[in-house]
Formats: structure tokens, C-alpha cells, sequence
């Protein structure tokens, strides 16, 4: 408080009474933020730091190779780099490569990694440089890719869209993205209570080559140290006195000498007193009984005792550094636990795991080091075990290490885990699925939406409620609307617009600068210290550094070096004053966003310097530099006064908001009028915008997808946000401006069915093509056959080609531009019938024999050949890729949506002069029933509505931007200059009567999104058709031509009803009649009239049943049961 | 100020905007539905009443009255207009090339809606029966387009140019290169009035060098129900002429409020005007129905805003093919036809 008095001493009255101006276009700080960092720019600068420092120093933790074979020989990495992205044209011709191109031809965009190393060969050292060791995929858009300082002409010279935001790999010309993992952050302290309401700490401790968790639990009033390297729980007392502080004073001391701290932890000492141990070496033996055995690789064999104490050093809080058994800071760290914990047990002050400052985010460049180590140890264990079998066996030539260094296994490594998701590292028993996914290429939106996707680790299936609630520390850094509805939601969350996500920094200088600024190092002090209640202790990443008296000081002058560019702009510093601490923290994976910094009640920001920003003489950066602006992460926040608006300040303000609406994140800053809606319809909007058609990207004609929708005619948004001008989705739209009339209409617009006017339709509303691809490769066989084309076959009379044929050219591929039909051949390629190679003795026949195999097209519709692409993928084998296309009009049943949750399916068709009309003549492309609106609450739809109304007429878009936008005042003024109703509610005649309509109408355009559901993909329906193999009853689903199953549910009603004969048609007669010859003896199934079982055939007569019935009868013999058949006459 | 009117008079013949809905919207006029009215229908005083005013009429737009008709009949004229007068457009799109990006589906169906300025009246329908035949079409029923474009680097541009308007030849695709091949005798026979599109600058698909367009189109003689190609207008329709009453003077302080209210609008939200000491209405068909007087609480007592029920005022904004007037009278042949084919189906029904 004495600092902020200071502040204000020198002003006078009248200053401090001034309302603070505002800062009119302060927003304008966002595009400069995301021209730095943009949305995607924590995977990139993730991934950047990854193959730039990351690797260097795995790398330096892995850099030495010795043999047990051969003392003097060894293999040193000097160096190691990830080069340029290229492709392998032939043996060790290689050629940069685009990523366009391996979309295209199936490959892996990827770079070479190579290494400088150190070796010996005999009795010469030898040092080579740049010898590859595999090959790393590549982020795009990351410092080793092609694209990065490309202009958009250089962009579009490679295929790819300048708008396209990277960040994602390609792996077998799939697009990856590794999503962002959210987990409970490492290295902390976390007091919680378990289910019996008993108190206890748990630490995960995490470093580069060990993971541990150590907890300590309290049992009657005393405490116990758990981790899974002990049998049983250990007294904490033993373990301080194993560590080597055997005096009990010494133990309180550090825990602290409050009356009632020192009695709760007696109990704990006088346990340890009842087990006789008051030396170190005694500590040592009992926990060296507890050990649990562990395997053992080679070394001396160790002793109990030594054992114990290799535990203590390593094992148990492992991210304390222990060297040459100096326990000092691991006690000091441990006292904190148990004091921690004792104070906690006073009034329950536990700590929240769903907090948003305890967690961290994992990216794609911690997740890749993790996975690369793992790799390059195998490499180098593998590299291991060669020298160990080849240098004792005496060769002519000398063994060199290089020739057996494979680069397969890294590549490979690499490539599948990110193809398939599965990240299984055996070092930390990690084994997670699903960690990539198929970047969705749906519309920009999705695949922006994508990138900023946070997965979490916690469980789907239970169900609580605590990690999937919005928690208030998430505010600004997650976006409160964007998440997945039903198992997944609240564990999926998205990124808000301005957050940005650290990566691990360099700790030595601010250990450095703690110091100089008064910080006591732990190991100087008695202990005792620790608990004044002057004093704060003082965390770096969660390791305890030290002590500090005027904790005040050390945070203000850090935040001042910090905004004076001395430090790291991401460091964060915050003091709790509950635990009274200080944390500073330096690590990745913090969630963190820019605020304007406010001093003495004014914003550091002035209009003069976004006038700068806008004209361009400023960046970002320089407001970082210059200290106007600065970066806070979840915990920092917590220890600010930040006020939303400048009016807000006050004088206890420390930092000021850029904008609100950028809480909200990519897909929920596409609602207009978002803060008018009830908050579950954002969240459907946030899940529908990901369907909507539209544009992809600059390069959408050039792509061959396997699936790919876009609108013909996409339009900008009447009503637009901010985000939407921020992400560019103005550039690569998704939808239209309908012209929509809230009112009911035929009967046909009930449950949000939508009416559709078909003159609109005519003129290419809603008009959608479709892309699918088929993909077909030419192999070449182990006994040097291959596949071939072969031309259309023609017909023998008239010499033209077959039907099946008829689209192909004279090589075999169908051209370009034409209409395929079901069941017509796209590529007619034969495959030889050999293809493995003969054995030695038999004859190889002079021409191999083919088989057709043709490439054929199914679907229930046509579909025209756009391109066709002959290439050759990653194995050399020929590839050939067909797009197809279909252009869609809108048909009943297509399902639409507005951005604000609304949808529904097309229920009619409506001829234009059955529409209704204003007085201006217009009709509406889409009537809606009013009845979607009560229930739902959207009113940002109906402003959308009156806010597109009054743009139309006035030539000019209107802003719907979250908590700001064109006000609706403004927009009924608007109406009624041009003479409308300020409501925008209209006068309106019907077409069909030509009388006017007793309502007026809410009449205006509003922004609507054709979803990608489609009734031509899903309608089906069958009478006769194909049937399993096993059962004989109609196979199931659409894809096969399915029957469509009477259920249990309608079953029962046909029971119910009593429609005895109806079942009997429905369950046999149109599934799975079977005839059956069954013997009236023996009552077992027989054929042909006879019974195998009595050798007659006299008492054999004819039934039908389902087959499946006849089928169980047959298994059941199988396994020896016996059913038989009870025969009667249905007369007697 | 219109004179006093009877409580059903009004009924009869205004339509009555309130603040929260349209009242008496029907048609009431039914023979014997109101005493002391004879709603007989009768020719002379159809004939009477029926007026036709043209009030405003040019090559693409006519606005003109239709005064003492039933809302049934004026619909069917504007249902006719939208629907069921024919026209010629492109119907049949033979590609024979087609490099450019725009997809062959998406070109045909922007060739569609470009308007063809010839006069339907003179072709004939294309017999739909022998659609096997497809590429098939006589000089009676068809007229043949051809749009062949190829897009090439301008020689003469200059070398740092980036401007694609200099740099390539024949990029843009306009309406104005489709070109019109005569079938059989049409040369001729249209040999005075030129055939192709109406506009010249309908931009059909931007080129790059190397991309060209081969295309020949087929248009044929349809109607706007089948598809919204062949609607000879771009839109037709019609309100009801605004009719504003002053129920008692309007002075003083209302009258300014008035005048803001009047003043504040691009448009007339009511067609007032304001005469030394109270307010009067000039030209009621100005009004343009927002309601605006409506919302203040002062005025909304002392105006009755209303429709008059039976006068028209009919807006016909034509695509060019045709002038707007000439489609007026083919739609009202179109609805005379129709009558008589329902005459004589009513003939023959009789004598059976």
C-alpha cells in the first residue's frame, strides 16, 4: 500500500478526480498482437523451441556411447541440427519439397536430422559431420519450414493458402495436429483432501529423466510419507532423520515453532521416538527393510542402506536437486509439505486442482522431445549392443560405427506416432491415445478451430462435475463457449482469442537476480526461519530458492525489470498471501495473455501510441518494451486489480483489459451479438460452425481431399465481428445472407423446419459441391511383375467401348470433365494373379496372367471427374488420385443454420410467387417459425436480424462484436430514415391470397450456414437386398445396402397390438425363412427328407424357421447339447 | 381530409394498420354479407370503378394503379408476371472446353440466369416428349449462343505491372461475348433485332493466360414456375396506396413533433406536410407504412393510418427481355387464356 501511496502523493485533487480518458481504438492492439502471435503460435513457437534448443540439449543429456566390449571406444554427438524439409527423388538425390506436394502425393513432410559426432575406429579418432540419423516431421509453418517469411505470391507459387495458420504436421499426406494437452502442473505442491475428508499433500515431481509422485497423508495425527517405491508408508519423521537432520528440535524448526503447529506434528515424532530410531544410519536401515526391489542393471550391488539413501536422493521429490547426498533443500522442501499441510487442517484451506494456475499445457514440441528421446536412446542403446557384438569378433575390416547407424527406426518412430496417435514412452509409463487427429478441413473455421483445441487427461467416463465446470481462473484464457456437448464436455475446451501459451526458459538469471534482489538461499538458514512470520518464502518453478523480508520489494522491482525488457516477458511473479509465498515461475505450458498496465489510475496506452500502432511505427513488441503493455499468466492475474473498462479504475487498478470480447476464442467470436444469447446456444453455434460450408482455403481447387464441401456463392456476414475481421473469415466465408421472415407457413416449418423459397434456390442459394477422391496405386511385385492399365474394352459390334468403359481414355484413366455413373470403371487396372516369387524348382511362364481389378465408382448419383493426378508416393510406387465432384442444390431435408444454434432442415420448397412480399417487392429466401425463438432465448439473432436490415439499406456492414457492436438504437434509427419500421417488423402480403398479413412480420437478412448433413448422403431405404453370410438376415446399414430392423421397442408394440401374423412376416418370413426338414421322432434337424440319426425318413417332416434359430440349434450341438423339436399336428 | 365514413364502409374498404397488427385484411364484399350493400358483381359498375393509371413507365421499370379490383385478381396478375409469362433463356449448355476454375456446373448455371433479349412471343415451346433427341433444336424453338474465349498474356503490357487488367487479354468473361449463331432461317427472320444478352457486363468467369472457354448454349422458350430463369421480371408486386387520417386538427407541440419525426427520414414515414398552424396530409401514397407515428404517444390517437383495399399501385421491374408494359399485357393474355380454357372445360363438362 506504501508503494501506491507513493504513486498518488504527487497529483493534485483535481487529477485524481479526472475520469480517465479512454482509449478509443485500443482494440486495434489485438491485430498487432496476433500479427505476432497468432493463434497457432504457441504450437509453432512450441515446435521451434523443440528442434532449435530442445533437441540440443537431449542431445547433451544422451551424448556419450560406450561399449562394455571396448573401453576405448566410444561415440560422441558434438552436434545436432533438423534441417530443411525435402524428399528423397532418388539414392541421395534429394530436392526441397513443398507441402503441398506431400498432401498430394501421400508422403511425409519431414527433415532430415543430423548429427556431428565423435568416434573412434581402431585406434583413430575420427569426426564426421551431418551424418543423418533419421527424419523429423515438420511443422508448417515453424522455423524449418519452406513457408515461413513467404510473401502471399510466394505462398500461392507453392500451392498454399497465405491464410491457412499452420502448426500442423503432414504424415502420409495426412494433415496432423497434435492437439494441446492440458494437465495438473508439475513440481508443485498440492494440499487436498481425500474422500474421508483427511488432509494431505501430493507433489508430482517431473525432470528429464524421472517422473515421481510423493504424497504425504496424515493416519491418527501423525504423518507418513507415501510414494510406490515404498512398501509401506514411512514416518515423516524417519525420513527427515534418513535424510540426515537427526535432532527433533532441528525437524520442528524447519516445520515451524507455532504452539499449535509444533502440537500437531508431536504425535509424528513420537512415533519415531516408539521405533527407536535417532540416528541416520538407523532411518536408513528401516527404510532400506521398506524398499521395494527393484530390478537391477548391472552396477555394484548396493547395500540396503545405500539403497535407501539412493531412494531418498532420487526417488522421493526428485525435482529437488540432491548432490553428493547434501539433503538440505529436499528437508527444507519436505518441512514445507508438512507444514503445509498441518496449517491446511486448521480451516481447510485446500488447494483447487481444477485451478486454472496449476495446470500446464503440454504442445506438440513437448510432446515430440519426450517422444524423440525415447527414440534416440533406443538409437543409441541399439548402437550400444552392435559394438558389443561386433567389436569382440575379430573382422578385416574395423568396426565403424556409421555403417550401422539406421535411420529407419527414428523416421519411423516418429511418423507413427503421430499417424496414429498412440504416444507410448516406456521410460515414463506413458501410454496415451488419440493425442493427434485429422486436421478437419471442413471450413476454415474448423481447422482453426482445431489448432486450438486443449484435450484434457482426465477420464471421460466418470462423472464429476469439477474438471468439466468453467472454473472463474479460467476467464480470458479458455473460451467459456466453446466446447463439445455431451461426454467430452468441459474436458475439450478451445483457447480464447489472445491467450498465449509459454515454452520453458532459461532459470540461471533469475536465480541470479532473486538473489541480488534480498532472496536468502535455503541452505544458508537454520530453518527456523522458514515460519517467521516476517518472512515469505520464495519458489522458482516449484523448487524452493529461498526467503525473503520484504517480499513487496522483490515482486515490484521483478515486475519493474520485467517491464524494462531485463527479463523474459513471459516470467511471471505473484505472492500468496495465505501460504505467504512468493512464486516466480519460468516454466512452459503456462496459460498467459497481455494487459494494458495501469499506473497512478491511468492506462500506460494513449491514443498517440495506437495512432502509431495503426500508421505502423509501433509493434507489439515495442509496447511490450516500452513497458505499456505486459503478459500475466493465470497465477499473476490473481495478484492484479484488472478493470474491464477504463471508468472501472480505480485507484488500486494495476492493469487494464484490452478488449472483452477477446475471452471468447475462435468459433464463438463468429456469433453477432453473442452477450445477447443464452449461453448454451453459443455453445451449439461453436460446435455447428465447425460443419458449416464455405470456403477452405486460397488453395481449395488444388487440393484432392477425400472429403471437401464448399459453397458456390460464400458470402461475408452482413453482420460481422471484430474476430471475424481478425481470423480472416471474411477472406474464406461460410455461408449466406438470407433474406428471412419470421413467421409460420404451411404446416411445414414446425420443430425448426426451415420453408425455402426455390427462385432463391434457383439462383443459387444454399448451392453446394461436393468432393470425394479414389486413390489407386500401381505396385511393382517381389518377382518383377506389376499392375496395369489396360484401355476401355470395346465392344465387339460396334467397335465403340462398353458402357463400364466408357469414360476412360485410351490410358485406362477416365479424363477429366466427364459424368460417371454408378458402377462405371474410373481406372481399369489388372493385377497380375502372381505375385510372389516362384519357387525354385517350377517353371516361370512367359507372360504372367492378370485379373481386372477395376477402380469403380459408387454412389446413387452422378458425379463429374474434376482432375486427375498421376504421381508417385513415398515407396515409389505409381499413384493415381481421381477427384470427383457434384454440385448439390438444396432439397428438402438439407439441414441449415443460423450462428446463433438455430438449426433445422429444409421442410419445403416454395415456389417465389407463393411467398410473401413487402411493400418493396422483396420476397424472403427463408421463412422461419417464430416458435424457434421463446424457448431458445437467442435474441442476438433478432438484433442480427435488425442490424442487417439496417446495413442492407444503408450500404455498410454492422458489428456484432461480443459486449460492444452496433447498438440497437443506432440500427432502429437506421430503419427508420429509410423509412422501415424501427422494429423491423413489416407490412407484408401474402402470395397465395394476395391479401396483406394480419401481423406485421420480422423481415430482414440474417446470416445462414448450410451444415454439411445432407439428405442425399443419408437417405436409404430397401425392400429386397444383399444378407450376411452367417445368419442370412438382411445385413445392417446404409454402406451396405442394409435392412432397416424392426426393433425390440416396435416389437413389443406389435405384441401388444396383438399383430401375431404381421411379427411372423416382419421377424421370419422377410429375414430369415429357413426350410428345415425335422424328424418327428427325434426331433433333430435332418435334410432331403431323411433323418440321419433314426435312418428313416417316415416320421420327417417340413418346417420353417429363422435360419438363425436353425443356426443355434447347430452350435449348440457343437458343444454338445442336444436341442430337439417337439412335433405336433397343429389339429390334434 | 377524406369524408366521413360509416363504421362498415371502412371495413369494406380499407385495410387498417394498428400498432400491434393489420386489421379487416379480408375482402368482405360477398353478395348479402352486409345489408343495405348490393354486392352483386356487375359489369358496368366494374367498369365504372376499374381504372387504370400508369404512373411512372421506362424500358426496365413501370409503376402504375390498379383501382376497383379484388385482391385475388391483382395477385393473379403478379403471380402471372413472376410465373407464367415465358421467355427464352439458356437452357442447354454444351461444353465443349473448359479450363477455366469456374466448374462446368457452376458456369451453366451462371449462363442460365443471364437474360436473353429475344422476344418470346416469337419462338415456340421445345416439345419435351422427344428429350432423346437432346441436342436437337429447330429455328422455331431454339436459339443457338456460342461463347469461345481464350485468355492470353497482353504482349504490350508493361513489365512491372501487376495489374491483371493489363497485363492478360480477355481475363474477364463478360455477357457481351456470348454471340448468337443463327439457326436455319433466323438471320432473316431476326435479322432487325439483334438476339443475345440483354446486358453486356455480366461477369460470367475470370480467365488466366491459357485458360480458354468453349461453349455453345441452347435457349429455349420456358416459364418462371419451372425455373426462376425464365421470369421475365426481376421482381413484380404491389401495396395497397397508404391512406393517413387526421381524426382532429394537429397543432402546437404535436405538430413540431410531427415535423421532427417527417424531417428525421430519408423517406416519408408519413406524407405530411406542415401548413402555417396544423399538419396536413399532401400525398398519402408517399407513406411508406414504418409506423412511425404510431410509437409517439401524442400522435398515435389522433392519426388512423389505413389501406385503401382496392387500389394497386403495381411495380413491374422488367430483366430487359421485354418492356415492363408488353409484359403486363402478355400476363393479362396469359390469365385471359386461361379463363378461356376454363370456359370451354366447363362447356364440355356441361354436356357430358
Amino acid at each position: 500500500m506504501e508503494v501506491l501511496g507513493g504513486d498518488f502523493c504527487d497529483m493534485t485533487p483535481q487529477e485524481l478526480a479526472a475520469p480517465v480518458n479512454t482509449v478509443a481504438d485500443k482494440w486495434k492492439l489485438l491485430p498487432a498482437f496476433l500479427k505476432v502471435k497468432g493463434l497457432v503460435k504457441q504450437h509453432i513457437d512450441s515446435f521451434n523451441y523443440f528442434i532449435n534448443v530442445e533437441i540440443k540439449k537431449i542431445m547433451k543429456a544422451n551424448e556419450k556411447i560406450t561399449s562394455d566390449a571396448d573401453p576405448m571406444w566410444y561415440l560422441k554427438y558434438l552436434n545436432i541440427y533438423v534441417g530443411m524439409p525435402d524428399v528423397e527423388e532418388s539414392f541421395n538425390v534429394t530436392r526441397p519439397v513443398s507441402p503441398h506436394e506431400c498432401r498430394l502425393r501421400d508422403m511425409t513432410y519431414s527433415a532430415p536430422i543430423t548429427v556431428d559426432i565423435e568416434y573412434t575406429r581402431g585406434s583413430q579418432r575420427i569426426i564426421r559431420n551431418a551424418l543423418p540419423i533419421g527424419r523429423m516431421p515438420i511443422m508448417l509453418r515453424s522455423s524449418n519450414c519452406v513457408l515461413t517469411g513467404k510473401t502471399p505470391m510466394e505462398f500461392s507459387k507453392l500451392n498454399e493458402c497465405p491464410l491457412d495458420p499452420g502448426g500442423y504436421f503432414i504424415v502420409k499426406g495426412q494433415e496432423k495436429v497434435i492437439l494441446i494437452q492440458e494437465q495438473l502442473s508439475k513440481n508443485r505442491i498440492i494440499v487436498e483432501q481425500d474422500r474421508k475428508g483427511a488432509v494431505g499433500a501430493s507433489v508430482t515431481s517431473s525432470t528429464h529423466e524421472k517422473k515421481s509422485r510423493t504424497n504425504m497423508i496424515v493416519k491418527q495425527g501423525r504423518f507418513y510419507l507415501r510414494h510406490n517405491t515404498l512398501s509401506e508408508d514411512a514416518p515423516i519423521a524417519i525420513i527427515f532423520k534418513g535424510m540426515g537432520v537427526e535432532s527433533d528440535q532441528e525437524i520442528v524448526q524447519m516445520i515451524g515453532t507455532e504452539e499449535h503447529v509444533m502440537a500437531s506434528f508431536a504425535p509424528s515424532l513420537e512415533e519415531c521416538q516408539k521405533a527407536q530410531i535417532f540416528t541416520q544410519t538407523q532411518a536408513l536401515r528401516y527404510l532400506g527393510n521398506k524398499v521395494r526391489r527393484q530390478r537391477m542393471w548391472g552396477g555394484p550391488k548396493k547395500t540396503k542402506m545405500e539403497e535407501a539413501r539412493e531412494l531418498l536422493a532420487s526417488l522421493i521429490l526428485t525435482h529437488v536437486p540432491v548432490k553428493e547426498f547434501n539433503f538440505r533443500a529436499k528437508c527444507i522442501y519436505l518441512a514445507v509439505m508438512v507444514r503445509r499441510v498441518i496449517l491446511a487442517q486448521g480451516d481447510n484451506k485446500v488447494d483447487d486442482r481444477d485451478y486454472y494456475g496449476n495446470k500446464r499445457l503440454e504442445l506438440a514440441g513437448q510432446l515430440l522431445s519426450l517422444l524423440f528421446e525415447d527414440l534416440f536412446k533406443k538409437f543409441n542403446s541399439e548402437l550400444k549392443k552392435i559394438a558389443d557384438q561386433i567389436i569382440p569378433k575379430q573382422r578385416a575390416a574395423q568396426f565403424d560405427v556409421v555403417k550401422h547407424m539406421r535411420q529407419d527406426q527414428i523416421t519411423n518412430g516418429m511418423v507413427n506416432a503421430i499417424s496414429t496417435g498412440n504416444w507410448s514412452l516406456k521410460r515414463f509409463k506413458m501410454d496415451r491415445q488419440g493425442v493427434t487427429q485429422v486436421l478437419s478441413r471442413l471450413s476454415f473455421i474448423s481447422a482453426l478451430g482445431m489448432m486450438t483445441r486443449i484435450s484434457s487427461q482426465f477420464e471421460k467416463t466418470r462423472k464429476v462435475s469439477g474438471p468439466r465446470s468453467l472454473q472463474p481462473s479460467q476467464w480470458g484464457m479458455l473460451c467459456p463457449s466453446d466446447t463439445p456437448e455431451g461426454e467430452a464436455c468441459g474436458l475439450v475446451k478451445n483457447l480464447a482469442l489472445m491467450t498465449h501459451i509459454t515454452t520453458d526458459m532459461e532459470d540461471g538469471p533469475i536465480i541470479k537476480l532473486a538473489f541480488n534482489l534480498g532472496v536468502e538461499d535455503v541452505n544458508l538458514l537454520c530453518g527456523e526461519e522458514l515460519s517467521y512470520p516476517s518472512v515469505f518464502l520464495v519458489f522458482l518453478n516449484g523448487n524452493i530458492l529461498g526467503v525473503i523480508r520484504d517480499h513487496h520489494k522483490l515482486v515490484n522491482t521483478f515486475r519493474l525489470m520485467r517491464r524494462a525488457g531485463f527479463i523474459n516477458e513471459f516470467v511471471s511473479i505473484s505472492t500468496n498471501l495465505t501460504d505467504r509465498c512468493v512464486y516466480i515461475s519460468s516454466d512452459g505450458g503456462r496459460l498467459c495473455r497481455p494487459y494494458i498496465i495501469v499506473k497512478k489510475g491511468q492506462p500506460m496506452v494513449k491514443s498517440k501510441h495506437i495512432e502509431d500502432l495503426s500508421q505502423g511505427y509501433r509493434t507489439f513488441e515495442d509496447f511490450l518494451h516500452e513497458g505499456l503493455v505486459e503478459y500475466l499468466d493465470v497465477n499473476e492475474e490473481n495478484d492484479c486489480q484488472i478493470s474491464l473498462y477504463e471508468h472501472m479504475i480505480n485507484k488500486d487498478t494495476t492493469h487494464l483489459e484490452i478488449e472483452p470480447f477477446t475471452l471468447l476464442g475462435v468459433c464463438a467470436g463468429l456469433i453477432p451479438y453473442p452477450h445477447h444469447n443464452q449461453s448454451p446456444r453459443n455453445t451449439y453455434q461453436c460446435a455447428m460452425g465447425k460443419q458449416a460450408m464455405g470456403t477452405i482455403g486460397y488453395n481449395q481447387r488444388n487440393r484432392i481431399d477425400t472429403l471437401m464441401y464448399l459453397l458456390a456463392y460464400p458470402q461475408r456476414p452482413m453482420v460481422k465481428t471484430k474476430t471475424i475481421e481478425l481470423i480472416d473469415f471474411e477472406k474464406l466465408p461460410a455461408g449466406q445472407n438470407a433474406t428471412v421472415a419470421v413467421m409460420s407457413y404451411s404446416g411445414y416449418d414446425i420443430e425448426d423446419a426451415l420453408v425455402l423459397n426455390k427462385a432463391s434456390l434457383d439462383r443459387g442459394f444454399g448451392r453446394c459441391l461436393v468432393y470425394k477422391n479414389t486413390k489407386c496405386t500401381l505396385r511393382r511385385y517381389t518377382n518383377q511383375t506389376f499392375d496395369k492399365v489396360m484401355g476401355p474394352m470395346l465392344d465387339a459390334a460396334t467397335r465403340k467401348p462398353i458402357w463400364r468403359h466408357n469414360i476412360l481414355d485410351a490410358d485406362g484413366i477416365c479424363s477429366p470433365g466427364e459424368r460417371v455413373e454408378n458402377k462405371q470403371v474410373l481406372v481399369n487396372k489388372s493385377m497380375p494373379t502372381v505375385t510372389q516369387t516362384p519357387l525354385e524348382g517350377s517353371t516361370q511362364p512367359g507372360q504372367p496372367q492378370y485379373k481386372d481389378v477395376p477402380i469403380s465408382y459408387k454412389g446413387s448419383t452422378d458425379s463429374y471427374i474434376e482432375k486427375v493426378m498421376i504421381s508417385s508416393n513415398a515407396e515409389d510406387a505409381f499413384l493415381i488420385k481421381i477427384l470427383l465432384r457434384q454440385t448439390r442444390r438444396p432439397e428438402i431435408g438439407d439441414k441449415f443454420s443460423s450462428r446463433h444454434g438455430q438449426k433445422g432442415v429444409c421442410g419445403l420448397i416454395v415456389p417465389q410467387e407463393d411467398m410473401p412480399f413487402c411493400d418493396t417487392g422483396i420476397c424472403p429466401d427463408i421463412i422461419m417459425n417464430p416458435h424457434g425463438y421463446p424457448s431458445r432465448m437467442t435474441v442476438g439473432k433478432l438484433i442480427e436480424l435488425l442490424a442487417g436490415k439496417a446495413g442492407v439499406l444503408d450500404g455498410r456492414f454492422h458489428y456484432g462484436t461480443a459486449f460492444g457492436g452496433s447498438k440497437v438504437k443506432d440500427v432502429c434509427e437506421d430503419l427508420i430514415r429509410y423509412g422501415y419500421n424501427y422494429q423491423g417488423k413489416d407490412y407484408v402480403t401474402s402470395g397465395i391470397t394476395g391479401e396483406p398479413l394480419e401481423a406485421y412480420i420480422y423481415f430482414g437478412p440474417v446470416y445462414y450456414q448450410k451444415l454439411k448433413h445432407m439428405v442425399l448422403d443419408k437417405m436409404h431405404a430397401r425392400a429386397r437386398g444383399p444378407r450376411a453370410v452367417l445368419t442370412r438376415q438382411p445385413t445392417e446399414g446404409r454402406s451396405r445396402d442394409g435392412g432397416l430392423r424392426l426393433g425390440e421397442m416396435e416389437r413389443d408394440c406389435l405384441i401388444g397390438y396383438g399383430a401375431s401374423m404381421l411379427l411372423l412376416e416382419r421377424l421370419m418370413i422377410s429375414s430369415d425363412a429357413f426350410e428345415v426338414d425335422v424328424c418327428g421322432q427325434c426331433g433333430l434337424l435332418g435334410y432331403s427328407g431323411w433323418c440321419h440319426y433314426c435312418k428313416s425318413s417316415c416320421h420327417v417332416s417340413s418346417l420353417r424357421i429363422p435360419y438363425a434359430c436353425k443356426l443355434l440349434f447347430q452350435e449348440l450341438q457343437s458343444m454338445n447339447i442336444i436341442p430337439r423339436l417337439k412335433l405336433s399336428r397343429y389339429n390334434e | 381530409m377524406a369524408a366521413p365514413r360509416t363504421n362498415v364502409d371502412e371495413i369494406r374498404s380499407r385495410v387498417i394498420l394498428g400498432e400491434f397488427g393489420v386489421r379487416n385484411v379480408h375482402t368482405t364484399e360477398f353478395p348479402g354479407n352486409y345489408p343495405g350493400y348490393d354486392d352483386t358483381w356487375d359489369m358496368q359498375k366494374f367498369q365504372k370503378n376499374f381504372r387504370i393509371d400508369v404512373v411512372h413507365l421506362d424500358e426496365s421499370s413501370m409503376e402504375f394503379d390498379m383501382v376497383g379490383i379484388d385482391a385475388a385478381i391483382a395477385n393473379a396478375f403478379r403471380r402471372i408476371l413472376l410465373a407464367e409469362v415465358p421467355t427464352m433463356a439458356i437452357e442447354k449448355v454444351f461444353i465443349y472446353n473448359n479450363t477455366s476454375i469456374v466448374q462446368d456446373e457452376v458456369l451453366a448455371h451462371r449462363l442460365g440466369l443471364i437474360p436473353i433479349k429475344a422476344d418470346p412471343r416469337l419462338f415456340e415451346y421445345r416439345n419435351t416428349v422427344e428429350e432423346s433427341a437432346e441436342e436437337e433444336g429447330s429455328e422455331i424453338d431454339t436459339i443457338q449462343l456460342q461463347l469461345k474465349i481464350k485468355c492470353s498474356k497482353n504482349p504490350r503490357a508493361s513489365k512491372d505491372s501487376s495489374d491483371p487488367r493489363e497485363l492478360y487479354l480477355n481475363h474477364m468473361v463478360y455477357s457481351k461475348d456470348i454471340r448468337w449463331v443463327p439457326i436455319g432461317n433466323q438471320a432473316d427472320v431476326f435479322a432487325d433485332s439483334s438476339i443475345g444478352p440483354v446486358h453486356d457486363d455480366i461477369l460470367i468467369a475470370q480467365l488466366r493466360p491459357g485458360q480458354e472457354l468453349d461453349i455453345i448454349m441452347h435457349c429455349v422458350k420456358g416459364i418462371g414456375k419451372d425455373h426462376a430463369k425464365f421470369s421475365p421480371v426481376a421482381t413484380a408486386s404491389y401495396r395497397l396506396l397508404p391512406e393517413i387520417t387526421l381524426l382532429e386538427p394537429v397543432e402546437g407541440e404535436k405538430k413540431e413533433l410531427w415535423y421532427a419525426m417527417c424531417t428525421s427520414s430519408h423517406h416519408h414515414v408519413a406524407a405530411l406536410i406542415i401548413i402555417y398552424f396544423f399538419a396536413k396530409v399532401v400525398n398519402s401514397r408517399l407513406d411508406t407504412c414504418s409506423r412511425e407515428v404510431l410509437r409517439h404517444e401524442d400522435l398515435k390517437n389522433v392519426v388512423k393510418l389505413g389501406r385503401v383495399r382496392d387500389h394497386f399501385i403495381f411495380t413491374v421491374e422488367s430483366t430487359g427481355i421485354l418492356p415492363p408494359d408488353v409484359l403486363v399485357t402478355e400476363a393479362i393474355k396469359v390469365l385471359m387464356a386461361k379463363c378461356q380454357r376454363f370456359l370451354s372445360e366447363l362447356d364440355s363438362a356441361e354436356t357430358v
